[in-house]
C-alpha cells in the first residue's frame, strides 16, 4: 500500500513523542488530515487543539517554542504560507524560534478541495524568510526522515507534505540530511532537480527519455533552503542543462532556487516545470497534474527544450 | 514589596528616560509615558525576575505585544540591570541591540520580538502552555494598546486563553482611546471592551491606569484569580503628565525635539530613583 508524505510525518512525529519529550504539536482543526491524531491521543498532554486560527497557531508554536519546547504546528500549506505569514515571519522567523511548520496538501494534488486550497506560492514565500528551511518531501519514507531531523536542527521549518500516496524513490541512496540533495540516477546528457511529488514525475521522465536514448540524471532537491549549491554546480558541468520540476509555481520556488544558483556561478540552459502563474481547479490529483503541466511526459518536453537549448 | 512612593519615582525615572531616549534619536514617546506606571509596579515590584539570569525558568514573563513603546521596556530594562544604562543612548542607532521595535535576539530582558500589532497574546498563551508543561507556576503578563485590539488574531488568542482557563495570564491594555489615526472611538470602535472580554470567560478588572494603588490592587486579585484569565482595562492618558502630549494622536510615534523634551522633563519633574542620561 502506498502512503503519502503526510502518513510519514504521522508516524515520525508519533515516534519523536516517545524519544523526545520536548517535542508539542499543535493543530488548527486539521487534526485527521495532517496524521497527528496519532501523536495527539498518545499524548494528549502535549497536543494543543486552536481550533481555525492559523494566526494564532504559529503565535502560541512560538510561545512553547520560546519556552524550550519543540512544536509541531500543523494546518495546510495555504493557510500556513499565506494567512499566517506575518506571524511566520515576526514570531517564528525573527524570533529564531524552534518552530516546525508542518503543512498538508502542498499543490495541485491538494485535489478536489480545488484552487483556494492549493498552495502554489508557498514555496516561494516560505524560502524568502530568514532563518527557515524549507523541506519538500518526496514520499512517506523522506517525509519520516525529514521530521526526525526537523526536531534535531534548530530553528524555523517549514516542512512540507504530500497529500495523495506515491510511490517510495527516495530509499538506499545514503541517509537523509538537510540541505544534501539525494541523487536518484545518473546521467550525463541533462539533470532533472525534482522535489515533492515530481521526484516520481521525474524518475518516469528519465525512463522515458531514456528509450529516446537520453541520460538523465534525477536530483531529489528536499531541501529548496538551504539549496545544495554544490549538486547544482557539479550536475550543471556534468551535463550542462537543467531541468527542474515542482508541484508549486515556476515562480520563485524550486525553479527559481535553482536560477539563482546558475546564473550566479554556472549559466547553463534552464527549464522550469511547475504551474504557470495560474491558480489550480477542482479535480483528481493525477488529471490536474497532467492538465496544468506537471505529468512526466512535460519534464521529458522541457529535457529535450533544455538540451536543444544548449547546442544553440 | 517596594512602597507605592518608590514605585511613583521609578515610573517618573521611567518617564524622563523615554523623553531623553525618543528626543535624542526618534520613537514613540506618547504610549511609552502611558505605559510607565505600570511598567513600574511589574519590573520593580511584582514580577518574579531576575536581571542577571534572564533565562531562569521559573522567571515571570513579560510581553511587550505593543512594541512601538518599547522605550518605557528598555528603560526598566535597563534600571533593573539587565544591560548598562548608557546603552539606553543607543536607542534606534545602527547597531545598536535597542532596535526600534524589541528584538528577542539582541537584547537581554526581551521575551519576544515585537512591533506588528497583535501577535504577542498568542505569543503570551504559549509560554503559559509551555510552563505548563514543565510544572512552572510562573505569571506571564502581556500589555497591549487599546488600537491593537482591533486585530483580529487578538481575538482568536482571546478565545484560546478563555477556552484553556489560562489563569496564569494577565493582559493588560492601555486605553488611552489613541491611535495613528485619531481617536480610536472615532476610528474603529472598540467599545464596550470589558463585556466583550467577559463573554470569552475571562476575569476583568477596569482601573485608572496611573493610580499606583488601583494598579497594585488590580495585580494582587490577579494573582488570586484562578478560573480563568484576566484582563486589566487601564484607563491611560498618552503622554501623561506633559501637557502638550496629553490625549493627542500625533505623540503616538514622534519624537520631542530637544526643546520640547526640556519642557516634558520639567512637568514630569525629578525623580530619586537613578539619574538623568547625560548626552
Amino acid at each position: 500500500m502506498q502512503l503519502s508524505g503526510r502518513d510519514g510525518f504521522g508516524r515520525a512525529l508519533l515516534e519523536l513523542g516517545e524519544t523526545n519529550e520536548k517535542v508539542v504539536a499543535l493543530c488548527a482543526d486539521l487534526a485527521e488530515s495532517i496524521r497527528v491524531h496519532y501523536f495527539a491521543e498518545k499524548y494528549p498532554q502535549r497536543y494543543f487543539q486552536i481550533g481555525i486560527a492559523e494566526q494564532d497557531l504559529i503565535g502560541t508554536a512560538a510561545g512553547l517554542a520560546l519556552t524550550g519546547f519543540i512544536p509541531f504546528a500543523t494546518t495546510y500549506a495555504v493557510f500556513a504560507a499565506q494567512r499566517a505569514n506575518e506571524q511566520i515571519r515576526l514570531a517564528a522567523c525573527y524570533n529564531n524560534a524552534n518552530v516546525k511548520i508542518a503543512v498538508s496538501h502542498g499543490g495541485l494534488t491538494c485535489g478536489e478541495d480545488g484552487a483556494s486550497h492549493q498552495a502554489l506560492e508557498d514555496i516561494a514565500s516560505m524560502r524568502v524568510m530568514p532563518n527557515m528551511t524549507v523541506i519538500v518531501p518526496a514520499d512517506a519514507e523522506e517525509a519520516y526522515e525529514a521530521t526526525k531531523a526537523a526536531a534535531e536542527v534548530y530553528g524555523p521549518v517549514y516542512l512540507r507534505l504530500g497529500r495523495t500516496p506515491v510511490p517510495v524513490h527516495t530509499q538506499g541512496f545514503g541517509s537523509f540530511e538537510i540541505g544534501k540533495a539525494r541523487k536518484l540516477r545518473d546521467g550525463s546528457d541533462v539533470t532533472l532537480i525534482a522535489a515533492g511529488v515530481m521526484v516520481d514525475k521525474a524518475i518516469q521522465a528519465s525512463e522515458l527519455l531514456a528509450q529516446e536514448g537520453i541520460k538523465a540524471s534525477v536530483i531529489n532537491m528536499h531541501t529548496i533552503k538551504p539549496i545544495d549549491t554544490d549538486t547544482i554546480i557539479r550536475e550543471a558541468q556534468t551535463t550542462g542543462c537543467i531541468v527542474t520540476a515542482e508541484e508549486h509555481s515556476i515562480i520563485g520556488g524550486l525553479g527559481g532556487a535553482v536560477a539563482e544558483v546558475l546564473s550566479e556561478s554556472i549559466p547553463v540552459p534552464l527549464v522550469r516545470v511547475g504551474t504557470k502563474d495560474t491558480f489550480g481547479e477542482s479535480g483528481e490529483p493525477e488529471a490536474l497534474l497532467t492538465k496544468y503541466g506537471l505529468a512526466a511526459s512535460d519534464i521529458v518536453a522541457a529535457a529535450r527544450k533544455a538540451i536543444s537549448m544548449k547546442k544553440s | 514589596m517596594k512602597s507605592i512612593n518608590e514605585i511613583k519615582e521609578i515610573s517618573t525615572r521611567i518617564k524622563r528616560d523615554v523623553i531623553q531616549l525618543t528626543s535624542h534619536n526618534t520613537g514613540h514617546p506618547g504610549g511609552a509615558i502611558g505605559a510607565a506606571d505600570i511598567i513600574a509596579e511589574l519590573y520593580f515590584s511584582r514580577m518574579n525576575h531576575d536581571p542577571k539570569n534572564p533565562d531562569k525558568e521559573d522567571r515571570d514573563r513579560f510581553v511587550l505585544s505593543n512594541g512601538h513603546i518599547c522605550a518605557a521596556l528598555y528603560s526598566a530594562l535597563a534600571r533593573s540591570g539587565y544591560f548598562p544604562i548608557e546603552e539606553l543612548k543607543t536607542l534606534r542607532k545602527i547597531n545598536s541591540r535597542l532596535q526600534g521595535h524589541p528584538s528577542r535576539k539582541d537584547l537581554p530582558g526581551v521575551e519576544t520580538s515585537s512591533g506588528p500589532l497583535g501577535q504577542g497574546l498568542s505569543i503570551a498563551n504559549g509560554m503559559v502552555l509551555g510552563n505548563r508543561l514543565k510544572n512552572i507556576n510562573a505569571k506571564v503578563y502581556c500589555f497591549v494598546g487599546d488600537g491593537e485590539i482591533q486585530e483580529g488574531q487578538i481575538w482568536e488568542a482571546v478565545m484560546t486563553a478563555g477556552h484553556y482557563k489560562l489563569h496564569e495570564l494577565c493582559l493588560i491594555i492601555s486605553w488611552n482611546d489613541i491611535q495613528i489615526d485619531g481617536r480610536v472611538k472615532d476610528v474603529m470602535n472598540i467599545e464596550p471592551i470589558a463585556d466583550k472580554f467577559k463573554a470569552f470567560g475571562w476575569n476583568t478588572l477596569e482601573i485608572d491606569g496611573h493610580n499606583l494603588h488601583q494598579i497594585r490592587a488590580a495585580f494582587d486579585l490577579f494573582e488570586q484569580f484562578d478560573n480563568a484569565p484576566t484582563v486589566i482595562i487601564a484607563r491611560t492618558v498618552i503622554g501623561k503628565g506633559v501637557s502638550y502630549m496629553e490625549h493627542k494622536p500625533v505623540w503616538h510615534g514622534k519624537a520631542p525635539s530637544l526643546e520640547e523634551a526640556e519642557v516634558a522633563l520639567q512637568e514630569i519633574g525629578p525623580s530619586s530613583f537613578g539619574e538623568d542620561l547625560v548626552f
